[in-house]
């Protein structure tokens, strides 16, 4: 079908569909900028830039933001190891069994949230195991493995497992092979699967609540001011630096996936 | 050496990475051990774990007077489920998640149909990000703008009020079960901020599905005498369906567990997730937030079975 | 003198597929080998198991004398082209082509020198760097094998090396690798499901069959005396004649077969056997007839032969009643299974 033949009307929903997507998110950048401190009124009376300053100078938020910076950096680390392993067995080697493993590498992610989140209170009750900074990185790791996992076993498909053969064919144990054959060629895979992880992380709200404890990362202390709002337009800031901060490692994902039958983010 | 030995210098082969690599090429279980088991742990561990113990909990009672946690098994928990608060809440969930997912698939198939049919290399590639990009948004800061937009003098009252229709929103706020005090504070707005924030989770397995749709298939229901009213009808929607109801499981699952839409845009009333968030937390219920959770895992797992019925996994 | 490759009592199992059931073979030093067989026959595997990306389940594997059931691909001197040519894509021409001496430790210099001499040889000098993505199948052959070869291998294995080759391309290849092999003198041992490639090319043919080898001959012995029913098949040309068919034209009651151009066209007068033309094919050098022998023939057997008429004698039309005459010699009698 050519692309002129769409009637007018397909492209008026499908384009506004794309808007109706787009305008809130954009609509923060804007109120980032507005000069009304109290409510959310429309269209903003005045612009200026003094929130910026203002959120700058707040310690509470650079706590959160480092402290989700290294939850998720720890997080994805685990999860690449893990889901690097796991999509290795899966893609290359037939076991009984396989179909129970990607289910359960992809469970975390589709049962709802709230689910994994009581579940790991569940368990961290039972056990007698307090909040931390680990506790956090425990459950955003369980669910970041699945990103990772969706990217690697797309590539580890696509290269062909003669590759391997080949290279032992000419002389190379597993470990050589590992490092001039595998990892050449996973390399933008695993790198795309992390930034996802990352910004997966990095974002998450609904799980960290039950692991947190006491803990604000930056996604718990926006989901604090949402429900008792203290400084609105430093929130505006926040939440406009945020969409920022996930927005690069999303396009970096997709420019190095690019052209492969499976884009990243398909396993959101 | 054995004449197999060829006359170059000794490869790196013979050193101790060459006899680790010699013994898992004699036992492939070996290595498919050494993969497997890491991710297993943690997840058997970690994860298997936690959903037991959830299971567990929601065994235990709670002792109302002290706020004890009695540690033996009983289904008096599971009682609780059955009081009529509780069941409102789950029914209003359920119902929700229903109209969330037919809001969402009406709103998804144009989107869907056209970047999947007719949209070619650039505008093909800005559909998949246009889709992409807010599906990884933040969460948190997609909610915040609704809260900004559907507020008292937000944009949306904004725009109503430049046109002259402010009585308009006003009369349907008025109407008692979907309005409220603002679009923020109503049942609407909920429903809104749902479709909204699970909208690409619909998008992209329709498209996969309707990717799949061969053009030759469309061509020859034309070809046959079909409006293409009907070769929609016949060939397109049926092929489409597995992923209409690959994406209901998202939207669907997503609205059973979320609490934090409900808590932030919409009146007081409950839904499963908000109920699991204060059971656990302000009540320290523990055990009732357990069995409430249990319930959308029940709704999911039946309704997962119909979709593997129907063939939706293929087009995941 | 030792065989470059022996097969000793050799099986590889699947579960209870038995993909190579008892294999007894030896392949010369120096020899051009092909294994013949339809898809599942087991030629595949037995390739794998020389290669070592298998391990017998029963019996072992000799190369040049020395078991080597036990060794890895990387202890094997024997170097494999893949039916996909298994080129790094990560990597450019030159670094493919050097991969097996990097990883043997040659220095730098060394390895760039011989594998720009191993492209060269193949007929690609300067398309060092360029990567794999960039080259047609042919070329993408002709690296494979140069990174095959470069590594000096005992044994070179080429597993259905024609197969991803258009037509042309693909007779052409053919003279190439012959050529090849006569010129580097090693042994070559390659897989194919196609009988022209296998009696064209190779110096003998194993046929495979469910895992088993059926006869291990010259082509000309493959082709001209097939041992079972299964190799007269699927060689193909020969006609297959049922036990009584080959009584008929004078040999044992048993399973025989007899080359269509061992058959010679006559007048029906005074023929000890005559039949209708039925069909006729032109072939360029010669004009194929099939010709059914009518009443008497076996009903689990065909009951027509085919005949091949040099170019420049008459050819009957369809509908024409003929005679048959043949040699005696020609007449092959083949194993009851």
């Amino acid at each position: 079908m050519r692309p002129d033949r769409a009637p007018w009307w397909l492209k008026a929903m499908a384009g506004g569909g794309l808007l109706f997507l787009h305008l809130p998110i954009l609509l923060i950048f804007v109120y980032a900028f507005s000069s009304e401190a109290k409510t959310f009124v429309w269209p903003p009376p005045g612009f200026t830039l003094q929130w910026f300053g203002r959120a700058w100078a707040r310690p509470d938020i650079w706590e959160a933001l480092s402290l989700s910076l290294r939850v998720a950096l720890i997080a994805t680390l685990v999860a690449l190891v893990l889901g690097t392993l796991c999509a290795a067995a899966v893609a290359r080697t037939r076991f009984f069994g396989r179909e129970a493993v990607s289910l359960l590498v992809v469970l975390p992610i589709a049962l709802p949230g709230i689910i994994t989140g009581i579940s790991l209170r569940s368990a961290f009750s039972l056990a007698d195991i307090p909040f931390s900074f680990w506790t956090i990185v425990l459950g955003h790791a369980t669910f970041c493995i699945v990103v990772v996992y969706n990217n690697a076993v797309a590539r580890f498909r696509r290269v062909s497992g003669n590759l391997i053969e080949a290279s032992m064919d000419l002389g190379a144990t597993y470990g050589q092979t590992l490092r001039h054959v595998i990892l050449p060629n996973i390399a933008t895979a695993l790198l795309a699967g992390g930034m996802l992880a990352f910004a997966l992380s990095f974002d998450e709200v609904i799980v960290t609540t039950f692991t947190a404890g006491q803990q604000a990362t930056l996604p718990i202390w926006m989901l604090e001011e949402l429900v008792r709002p203290r400084e609105r337009p430093v929130t505006n800031v926040v939440a406009m630096v945020v969409v920022l901060v996930t927005l690069l490692p999303i396009l970096g994902a997709y420019y190095l996936t690019r052209g492969t039958e499976t884009v990243a983010g398909s396993g959101k | 050496m054995s004449v197999l030995a060829d006359s170059g210098p000794r490869p790196a082969r013979e050193g101790v990475g060459g006899r680790l690599s010699d013994l898992l090429w004699r036992r492939p279980g070996v290595l498919l051990a050494l993969l497997l088991v890491p991710p297993l742990l943690w997840l058997g561990v970690v994860y298997l774990g936690s959903l037991f113990a959830l299971l567990l909990q929601s065994f235990f009672s709670i002792d109302e007077f002290s706020g004890v946690i009695d540690r033996t098994p009983t289904l008096k928990t599971y009682g609780e489920l059955l009081r009529p608060a509780n069941l409102d809440i789950i029914w209003r969930t359920v119902l929700m998640a229903a109209a969330v997912t037919v809001a969402s698939v009406a709103v998804a198939f144009p989107i869907a149909y056209y970047a999947a049919r007719h949209a070619r290399g650039r505008w093909k590639a800005l559909f998949y990000l246009g889709v992409m990009l807010p599906l990884w948004s933040s969460y948190l800061v997609k909610v915040y703008a609704w809260k900004l937009i559907l507020a008292k003098e937000g944009i949306v009252g904004w725009g109503f009020d430049s046109l002259g229709l402010g009585r308009v929103l006003e009369a349907f706020l008025a109407v008692p079960g979907i309005g409220g005090n603002s679009l923020s504070v109503s049942p609407t707005g909920t429903f809104i901020v749902f479709v909204y924030v699970w909208l690409p989770f619909m998008i992209l397995p329709i498209q996969a599905a309707l990717e799949r749709v061969p053009d030759s298939l469309v061509e020859a229901s034309g070809d046959l005498g079909a409006t293409p009213g009907q070769t929609f009808r016949h060939v397109i929607w049926p092929l489409a369906l597995p992923g209409v109801v690959a994406g209901s499981i998202f939207t669907f699952s997503l609205t059973l567990g979320d609490y934090i839409i409900p808590q932030i845009i919409g009146t007081s009333a409950r839904f499963i997730g908000l109920a699991v968030y204060q059971y656990q937390g302000t009540a320290g219920n523990v055990p009732l937030a357990a069995a409430f959770a249990v319930v959308p895992i029940v709704i999911m797992g039946s309704y997962l079975a119909v979709a593997k019925r129907l063939g939706a996994f293929d087009a995941l | 003198m030792t065989a470059a490759v022996s097969f000793r009592g050799v099986s590889r199992h699947f579960g209870t597929v038995k993909a190579v059931d008892g294999v007894d073979l030896d392949i010369a030093e120096g020899e051009f080998f092909a294994m013949l067989g339809p898809s599942g026959s087991g030629k595949t595997t037995c390739l794998r198991l020389i290669a070592g990306f298998e391990t017998p389940t029963a019996g072992r594997i000799e190369l040049f004398g020395e078991d080597v059931s036990g060794r890895p691909p990387y202890r094997r001197a024997v170097n494999t082209v893949f039916q996909d040519y298994a080129l790094f894509p990560h990597l450019n021409v030159l670094d493919n082509v050097a991969y097996g001496l990097m990883i043997a430790g040659v220095p730098k210099a060394e390895r760039r020198r011989r594998a720009e001499e191993a492209l060269s040889m193949m007929a690609l000098p300067g398309y060092g760097g360029r990567k794999p993505s960039e080259l047609s199948g042919g070329q993408r052959q002709r690296v494979a094998l140069a990174r095959a070869l470069v590594n000096r291998p005992r044994v070179l294995l080429l597993d259905e090396p024609l197969g991803a080759l258009d037509l042309k391309l693909r007779e052409q290849m053919q003279d190439e690798l012959k050529t090849l092999q006569r010129k580097v003198g090693i042994t070559f041992v390659f897989v194919t499901h196609d009988q022209g490639e296998a009696l064209s090319m190779a110096d003998r043919v194993a046929v495979f069959n469910e895992g088993r080898i059926q006869q291990v001959g010259s082509p000309e012995e493959v082709y001209a005396r097939p041992r079972t029913r299964f190799v007269a098949d699927f060689v193909g040309g020969s006609n297959v004649l049922h036990p009584g068919v080959a009584a008929l034209f004078g040999g044992r009651p048993a399973w025989a077969s007899l080359r269509p151009e061992a058959l010679r066209l006559g007048p029906p007068e005074g023929a000890r056997i005559t039949g209708v033309v039925t069909a006729a094919r032109y072939l360029g050098a010669a004009t194929r007839l099939v010709v059914d022998l009518g009443a008497g023939a076996p009903p689990d057997g065909r009951s027509d032969v085919a005949v091949l008429v040099p170019g420049g004698h008459p050819v009957p039309a369809p509908g024409t009643r003929v005679g048959l005459a043949w040699d005696a010699e020609a007449l092959h009698p083949m194993a009851t299974e």
